[in-house]
């Protein structure tokens, strides 16, 4: 582990490496993030199954692109398809769980999950997936940093797609009433917006982020049925430490995640890479918790 | 809300009744015509594509051997027949199953589910009520240091898996105690298994072990690993962690461009790194407990490649090594039932035990412990986009391409 | 065509139900000798429940960590009887102590770092802890890594160890069971209560609320870890995501037959663990390829539609036909 670090600290070109294929991946957990939030943030819904969202919206966009689409429209194919999904997956379970507690949401959509984790599994089958854009990578130091161009532009896109939001719920009329609603839906809803229409709508487009995330994934790392709870994990963590409605924080916290994951993979060992970030998530709460109650403290 | 109440708990009554039907009925189901098989495979989770070989390679010879006419034991002839469950990939469910196939199926004999863990998590069931299992795909060392009697494998045990690879490394090398590995394990039963057999037979030739990562089974992103490796150049890079870790590996490595003379993995053929991942995959080594390429035969597939034949025509996809030797776990039961002469499961362990047949899976001869020592393991190398045989020489189609060309020369 | 049942079973003395019910589960595995193992299950899954609803129903702490508790039991049971050198019976008795006593500190230590922490965010946090623990467990050379750990085999007959574990987890269960009958009878249950209706005022009233919050942790800890050390034995392998630290398992399980037999109520968890496991095999059974599927929608089903779990309903019955008469 010491000798890791050491390694890491002697070669910092190599520590930017490390560093930068971190940062990329943090801008999918970002996307994933975001849409998390969103639901959170309007319908009051901790969404666990946003990691199989992500995994689904993968296998749409490689079906699309086994199916002789083009990578540069994977992406917005599988976007309309989730946000179709989730548009439905809001009729026909979400409604019911938005104005109840927010344990329920929880176990709801852990359900809901499980449902789709198989489902995925029967109709996309079991197999690893993974699609080569044929992009190649960029390398520079002398070969220590290598990075796929694929993933430069999943991190742009990334980007891009979260600023289109953030534009969009600031200045559209439709982003406007979803951000009327999650401040007061009842308020909302006695000067005319259509709540309800508007949750369909949140839904959808997160349903749409995880879409973009997935075909993302599919054509930067790899995909399987059964990977969408590390997705679903993390996007709650950055939410937890973000906080709601803040999209800034929400992609410094991904981009954060992604590196430290990486350094802590590599100087921790593989095996403590994920045991590494839950107990971060964890002390993050507990200090939270302790600097809210001196706050009480101090006031009392 | 009183009416749906109403119907809830009428549901509640109707289930309460089908539990004790369900339970009566599979209690008193027993005496078939034909032999009756259990099997708990991982028809979901994470080993759920391999649950699926599994499944195929038994079904595949439970269908050849009954269009055979099925099975001879004494003087009468009995098909074969086999009770599935799914065991969703985690050893508690998979306790559980072989259980419930011999209490409440009453199911006499065992095929084994995928991966060494359920296999570890069975064994003991198995053992405990003296229910022959045959199984095909648990390839842990350890399975056969516990002295169970009941558990027979046709497969070459783990600590073969990657021999080759690093003895190939060995004699290309000079010296090869100047030989530098890393390694990559998933860190779970099978491969960390591996990886003691690769870390013996790198002492054996005093190789230095420079890179020991665990991955964890739900990690898809292993650039931090292959950074290390870029920064300590190994000269022998080894990766298992079935499939999920064979193709990102391939993918990631070409991605970051890391450069290795030579690099062996596990199930690389079953992720079809060389189909998806095209010209990322060349080069690479593959272990294998069998190739369609092998001169096997028997009389009831023929040769290996009338197998892989037959099974693409029946699957539609190419057959992976997991199936090959899934159906062989039927051969051999077959052939004990006939041997043995009756359907005592004591004596048709006994039969078990002195198993030695030729299939179009390779030889089958089951030694003390269960395992079958009768078959070498082979390593393929991806060669122009298809799998080749490259070791051990006696069945090599091709020479070995090497070393690995750096990134920028390819 | 119920209501006169259940009329008559609320009529009925509990005690009688209590015999009843004891005498029904000593016999249970000789009624049905095929189903010793997942009858052994079915009282695992009684545990789990009535010592989730301890901190999810009593003080109204929804964990989603408990099943660290469980895990630590597995491990521990299994490192005594692997390292003692003692004998089968003897090495598992004090492998099980040690189980309840380390479950207990891990409770105590948890709690105290975690208790203060309000509402949802207490939730994650047991998640995190959950997952972080089960990935250590798997990263931990001593105790197997990521290979798991296979216990000792059972010396006795054939058939006797289903019976011997059988009667331990029915004890364990039972035991469990007593105990939360007292305790949710003495003041400190009437604490927990007010800390689950509101905390600041329980703090107000002057109760120390993180410290009872703390020791019902450590009651339902102590519990959990005892039935880790049995269950381990009864899987004769432990792996540390998918048995010992199973979260997605185990750890949601535990919360949804609280829920779906009623948060907040003594039987509630014992009910909802019966309906939740028996209807659990028989999708495993007559569903196969489709019974993580309608697990999934059984899962959504029970939290949309019967939020208030079976004893929820039935009080809502009951006053509904109360209304009604007068």
């Amino acid at each position: 582990m010491v000798d890791n670090f050491l390694l890491l600290v002697q070669n910092p070109n190599f520590a930017l490496d490390v560093v930068l294929n971190g940062l990329l991946a943090g801008a999918i957990f970002a996307l994933a993030a975001y849409g998390m939030s969103l639901v959170w943030g309007v319908l009051n819904i901790v969404n666990i199954v946003q990691g199989e969202l992500v995994v689904l919206g993968g296998y749409i966009a490689y079906a699309a692109l086994s199916h002789g689409v083009p990578a540069y429209a994977a992406l917005p194919v599988s976007a309309l398809a989730m946000f179709a999904i989730g548009w439905g997956l809001y009729y026909t379970v979400i409604f019911r769980v938005v104005d109840k507690d927010l344990f329920i949401s929880i176990l709801a959509t852990f359900g809901l999950s499980i449902v789709i984790q198989q489902l995925t599994n029967t109709i996309f089958g079991s197999d690893v997936r993974s699609f080569d854009t044929g992009l190649g990578s960029f390398y520079m130091l002398d070969g220590a940093v290598t990075v796929a161009w694929i993933k430069v532009i999943a991190f742009v896109l990334a980007m891009v797609s979260g600023g289109v939001l953030w534009l969009f719920l600031r200045h559209a009329r439709l982003g406007q009433a979803i951000r009327a609603t999650a401040q007061n839906p009842r308020a909302a809803h006695i000067l005319g917006i259509n709540t309800d229409r508007v949750y369909a709508m949140t839904y959808g487009l997160n349903g749409a982020l995880c879409g973009a995330a997935g075909s993302l994934a599919v054509m930067a790392w790899t995909i399987h049925p059964y990977i969408g709870l590390p997705y679903t994990v993390r996007s709650f963590m950055i939410v937890v430490v973000a906080g709601l409605g803040n999209v800034g924080g929400v992609v410094v916290a991904g981009l954060s995640l992604g590196a430290l994951e990486n350094v802590a993979g590599f100087v921790l060992g593989a095996e403590y890479q994920i045991a590494f970030v839950f107990t971060l998530m964890v002390l993050i709460l507990v200090w939270r918790n302790w600097r809210a109650a001196r706050r009480r403290t101090y006031l009392s | 809300m009183s009416h749906t109440g109403n119907v809830v708990m009428k549901k509640l009554g109707l289930l309460a009744f089908a539990v004790c039907v369900g339970w009566a009925v599979s209690a008193s189901a027993d005496e078939a015509v034909s032999i009756r098989l259990g099997a708990a495979v991982s028809l979901s989770g994470k080993y759920s594509s391999n649950g699926v070989y599994t499944r195929n390679g038994y079904d595949l010879a439970v269908a050849r051997i009954n269009e055979r006419g099925g099975v001879k034991v004494g003087d009468k002839t009995y098909k074969l027949e086999v009770v599935y469950y799914d065991d969703e990939s985690t050893p508690a469910r998979g306790a559980q199953l072989a259980e419930r196939l011999i209490q409440q199926d009453g199911v006499k004999f065992l095929l084994g589910p995928y991966s060494s863990g359920l296999t570890e998590a069975m064994a003991p069931v198995t053992e405990k009520y003296g229910v022959p299992m045959v199984e095909a795909n648990g390839a842990a060392v350890s399975l056969f240091q516990k002295g169970y009697k009941y558990l027979f494998a046709v497969l070459t045990t783990t600590d073969q898996y990657l021999k080759g690879a690093v003895e190939v490394a060995a004699a290309r090398s000079a010296d090869p105690s100047k030989l530098k590995v890393a390694m990559a394990f998933e860190n779970d039963p099978f491969s960390q298994d591996v990886r003691a057999g690769v870390t013996a037979d790198a002492k054996r030739f005093g190789m230095k072990i420079v890179i020991d990562d665990k991955l964890p089974p739900d990690l898809n992103d292993m650039s931090a690993t292959l950074t290390k490796v870029k920064l300590l150049k190994p000269d022998l890079l080894i990766v298992s962690g079935h499939e999920k870790g064979a193709a990102t590996a391939v993918r990631q490595m070409a991605d970051q461009r890391v450069n290795v003379p030579m690099v062996a993995m596990t199930h690389c053929d079953s992720a079809r790194i060389a189909e998806t991942l095209g010209k990322s995959a060349e080069y690479v080594l593959c272990a294998a407990q069998w190739a369609p390429s092998l001169s096997y035969s028997d009389d009831l597939f023929g040769s290996a490649s009338d197998y892989a034949a037959l099974y693409e025509k029946t699957y539609n996809e190419t057959a992976p090594y997991q199936a090959a030797e899934s159906s062989a776990a039927v051969q051999v039961f077959a052939d004990a039932f006939t041997r043995a002469g009756t359907l005592d499961p004591k004596a048709v362990r006994d039969a078990l035990a002195t198993t030695d047949i030729q299939s179009f899976y390779g030889p089958v001869r089951i030694d003390e412990t269960g395992k079958n020592a009768g078959k070498p393991t082979i390593l393929f190398q991806v060669q122009d986009g298809k799998y080749v045989v490259v070791y051990p020489e006696k069945w090599a189609e091709a020479k070995l391409r090497a070393p690995i060309p750096t990134w920028d020369k390819r | 065509m119920i209501d006169p049942v259940l009329d008559r079973l609320r009529k009925t003395p509990e005690w009688l139900v209590l015999v009843v019910l004891g005498l029904v589960s000593l016999a249970a595995p000789f009624i049905m000798p095929g189903l010793v193992t997942q009858l052994a299950f079915l009282w695992l899954m009684v545990v789990f429940a009535q010592t989730w609803d301890v901190l999810g129903g009593q003080l109204g702490y929804n964990s989603f960590g408990n099943v660290i508790f469980f895990g630590i039991g597995c491990y521990a049971t299994a490192v005594m009887q692997r390292d003692s050198g003692l004998p089968y019976f003897d090495a598992l008795t004090l492998g099980l102590l040690l189980s309840a006593l380390l479950a207990l500190v891990a409770a105590l230590v948890f709690g105290a770092a975690l208790l203060g922490i309000r509402g949802h965010y207490f939730a994650i946090a047991t998640l995190g802890l959950g997952i972080a623990a089960g990935e250590l467990a798997a990263g931990w050379d001593y105790i197997g890594a990521g290979s798991g750990m296979s216990l000792p085999l059972f010396p006795g007959e054939l058939g006797s160890r289903e019976l011997f574990f059988y009667f331990v987890m029915l004890a364990i269960a039972a035991v469990c069971f007593l105990t939360l009958r007292w305790l949710y009878g003495t003041r400190f249950g009437l604490a927990m209560n007010a800390i689950r209706d509101d905390e600041d005022k329980a703090e107000a009233m002057g109760l120390h609320t993180t410290a009872i919050k703390t020791v019902a942790w450590a009651i339902s800890a102590v519990f959990l870890g005892l039935a880790g050390g049995v269950a381990g034995n009864m899987l004769g392998f432990i792996d540390p995501r998918d048995v010992a630290f199973s979260g997605a398992t185990f750890g949601v399980w535990m919360v949804l037959m609280a829920i779906l037999g009623g948060k907040g109520t003594l039987w509630g968890p014992v009910i909802g663990a019966i309906v939740f496991h028996i209807t659990k095999e028989l999708f495993w059974t007559y569903l196969l390829g489709w019974q993580r599927v309608a697990l999934g929608v059984l899962i959504v089903l029970i939290v949309l539609f019967f939020p208030q779990g079976i004893m929820g309903w039935l009080a809502d019955r009951r006053r509904a036909r109360a209304g009604g008469a007068a």
